[in-house]
């Protein structure tokens, strides 16, 4: 409607005491610039420290953790699906295959129809960035993450997250998205919850009830 | 134009409203666990953000400046929307949001849509909208579920159905999911809600949702959830429409930096919550091919107009003000006749219905100020509510009738924060009389209306801001402000 989009501007310059004003842009930019960000935006702690924190804030979610060193990553994947009883994994398009345990056999991504993510017992991906203080995985969907799709339906997710990967605030995590900020993203903080029902958090409500973190120092 | 706000130009004001729940013992038990246990978790995670106040100016500037270029950063995010694939749309109005989304569901050919929880399509009652034109609407947020199968109203802008206990929803679930024999543990009601709606998600073509955040810049959409139905509803159907308030779009990305740890720290008390998402119009080969986004005004623009209530429109609708307000946590949110609550209720529906309706709104707070400590966008809500009941009396002079008159009086003092204070001062002087052990009984007279409702508490000794304006210089004194 043409018509509402012209009344609408209208009333907001009214509103605003600005008549169309062709220099508003420039002067928005410069007001914008000007905004004072006296927040912490760069972390302080050391990568140790930073790791450590990560993983504290992982296990309050009720995520799985388990370390491993990027030789023995493909076993440390192996037991993860072996000890939850995992057969048919799919494995996210564009993940390294050096990566993957080879004594298993995942089904690919692009092979996989909606049925599969339903009837599927887990995936694995990589994420873009994680964020130490609220224990956050960021996909930006990109090849080894997955379409939007692969890490929601399934029941179980295994994200693998490398020690450079973990910023410690949030502010720095969107400094290292800034280059996909056109992408899908998706935010991850544990299992997916509600507390709808009297304050009481319940697990895994139609997101994966399931999260297990590689993190590969 | 007709602005429309809900229901809340045929609700009962505020007093008659709040009386028969003021009586229903176990909705205030509900509400009153729901709110202390948020409350609790808030507090929590915002002390140990050291820089919360720092975050909480940045907030208030970026919005206060957003604000003040509005249609400058509307164009931009029309521009990168479109140009990422997306559609912009424009409404003036409820009317205009709803039949533009009604047209473009029918469109599609679709007669059925799956919702996010969204506040902005309560406001326009879209539901009931789509339903006149035959398309039925299934919401997939829990809370809104439970609201929406037990043919309730949302009592909470964070989590609508926080007046119902758990086996309240297992006879709502019970019922219309056909469930005889399910249990009332929230893990089995959650269970039902996953397997009910699960088809839903697979099947249905049409996602309905809101926006937390609109990005100028890019041209995003960030949405904020926890449960993944959310996800669901933005990833799964092949249309997507989101209806989004004016007051919704920030200027850059980056800004998400500051909001995204502002908002899950005041809505729920989670560091973060579950699933964030942003996408930025059309994806190739990933989520729905068509994207829409109704841009609503609805009485948004007249706020904008008012100078000193502006800052009404900051609000990322946390809901904290509400878990920190008295009178909120007295009567919930069934109480205000609109589906915004609480303080930022008393404010922004009367503000949207350009002070037509909701008029009592504005005396439905006991001016603690709570709701400002808690805001994360630092909203001076007493502020606003003793500028709006000025505005009540003033709109209302012509009629001529003795309340209006007392009103007009309650205005002169209402009028100005310092001024109001000092009649509290005065107040308190000249209430000797009346007090009984501390209370006043049933007043005389014009204000024995209000008494009737409850018991006032008698003006204490010291009044909350005076207590905690004292308490800040004692701090300061001793030399820890
Ligand atoms: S007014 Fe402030 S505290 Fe209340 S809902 Fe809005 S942002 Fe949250």
């Amino acid at each position: 409607m043409p018509d509402a989009r012209d009344a609408i501007l209208e009333r907001i310059c009214s509103a605003t005491r600005r008549g169309a004003d062709e220099n508003a842009p420039a002067r928005a930019a410069e007001e914008f610039a000007a905004i004072a960000r006296p927040y912490l935006r760069a972390g302080r702690l050391d990568a140790e420290a930073r790791l450590h924190l990560f993983i504290d804030r992982l296990h309050d979610y009720d995520a799985h953790v388990v370390e491993t060193s990027a030789d023995s990553l493909p076993r440390t994947i192996a037991n993860v699906l072996q000890q939850h009883g995992q057969r048919k994994v799919i494995a996210a398009d564009g993940l390294p295959h050096e990566m993957l345990p080879r004594d298993f056999e995942f089904l690919a991504e692009r092979e996989a129809g909606i049925e599969d993510l339903n009837e599927c017992d887990g995936i694995v991906t990589v994420c873009t960035v994680a964020i130490a203080s609220t224990g956050t995985i960021v996909l930006a969907h990109g090849p080894g993450e997955g379409a939007r799709r692969l890490s929601l339906i399934p029941d179980r997710h295994l994200c693998v997250v490398r020690a450079h990967q973990v910023v410690e605030t949030v502010p720095e995590a969107f400094d290292r998205l800034a280059p996909s900020a056109t992408h899908p993203l998706t935010f991850i903080s544990g299992p997916s919850a509600t507390a709808d029902i009297e304050m009481t958090r319940i697990r895994g409500v139609h997101g994966p009830r399931f999260l297990d973190v590689v993190v590969v120092r | 134009m007709t602005i429309r706000v809900a229901e809340s130009a045929q609700a009962p004001s505020f007093q008659k409203a709040a009386l028969p729940l003021l009586e229903d013992a176990q909705l205030r038990r509900n509400v009153r666990h729901a709110t202390d246990v948020i409350q609790l978790k808030r507090a929590q995670v915002v002390a140990e953000t050291v820089d919360w106040q720092e975050l909480r100016t940045t907030a208030s500037d970026t919005k206060a400046h957003t604000l003040r270029y509005l249609d400058h950063y509307l164009l931009q995010f029309e521009k990168a929307c479109t140009a990422a694939g997306g559609q912009v749309h424009w409404a003036a109005d409820a009317d205009d949001a709803n039949r533009i989304v009604a047209d473009l569901v029918r469109g599609y050919g679709g007669n059925e849509v799956i919702k996010i929880k969204t506040m902005t399509s309560d406001e326009t009652g879209l539901n009931e909208a789509l339903e006149h034109e035959g398309i039925r609407a299934h919401e997939t947020d829990l809370a809104e579920l439970i609201i929406q199968l037990g043919r309730d109203r949302p009592s909470h802008i964070v989590a609508p159905a926080l007046h119902k206990n758990r086996s309240q929803v297992r006879e709502i679930f019970r019922e219309t999911m056909h469930l005889p024999d399910l249990g009332d543990r929230p893990e089995d009601l959650t269970a039902a809600a996953r397997r009910y709606l699960r088809e839903k998600f697979l099947r249905v073509k049409v996602g309905i949702c809101g926006a937390n955040f609109l990005v100028a810049e890019t041209g995003s959409v960030c949405i904020v959830e926890s449960e993944g139905n959310g996800r669901m509803c933005l990833t799964m159907p092949e249309v997507l429409i989101s209806l989004a308030g004016i007051e919704k779009v920030i200027p850059s990305f980056q800004d998400l930096e500051v909001f995204l740890q502002l908002l899950p720290r005041s809505a729920t008390g989670e560091r973060m919550n579950p699933y964030n998402s942003l996408w930025t119009g059309v994806h190739a080969n990933d989520g729905p091919k068509h994207f829409h986004v109704v841009l609503l005004d609805n009485g948004r623009t007249s706020v904008l107009a008012d100078a000193e209530a502006r800052q009404t429109l900051h609000c990322i609708r946390c809901a904290a003000c509400l878990n920190a307000c008295p009178v909120y946590r007295q009567t919930s949110g069934l109480a205000y006749g609109s589906s915004y609550s609480g303080p930022i209720g008393a404010i922004v529906t009367p503000q949207l219905l350009n002070m037509e309706h909701g008029q009592s709104l504005p005396y439905a707070s006991s001016l603690c100020g709570a709701c400002y400590e808690v805001c994360p966008v630092k909203i001076d809500i007493p502020e606003v509510l003793i500028h709006l009941r000025g505005r009540v009396v003033r709109e209302q002079k012509s009629a001529l009738d003795a309340e209006a008159l007392a009103m007009k009086m309650a205005a002169a003092i209402f009028a100005s924060r310092r001024r109001f204070e000092a009649a509290q001062r005065l107040g308190r002087l000249a209430q000797g009389p009346l007090v009984r052990k501390g209370w006043f009984g049933n007043l005389p007279g014009l204000l024995g209306n209000w008494t009737r409702v409850r018991d006032l508490r008698a003006l204490p000794p010291q009044t909350f801001r005076e207590w905690w304006k004292q308490r800040a210089k004692n701090a300061e004194r001793s030399g820890h402000a």
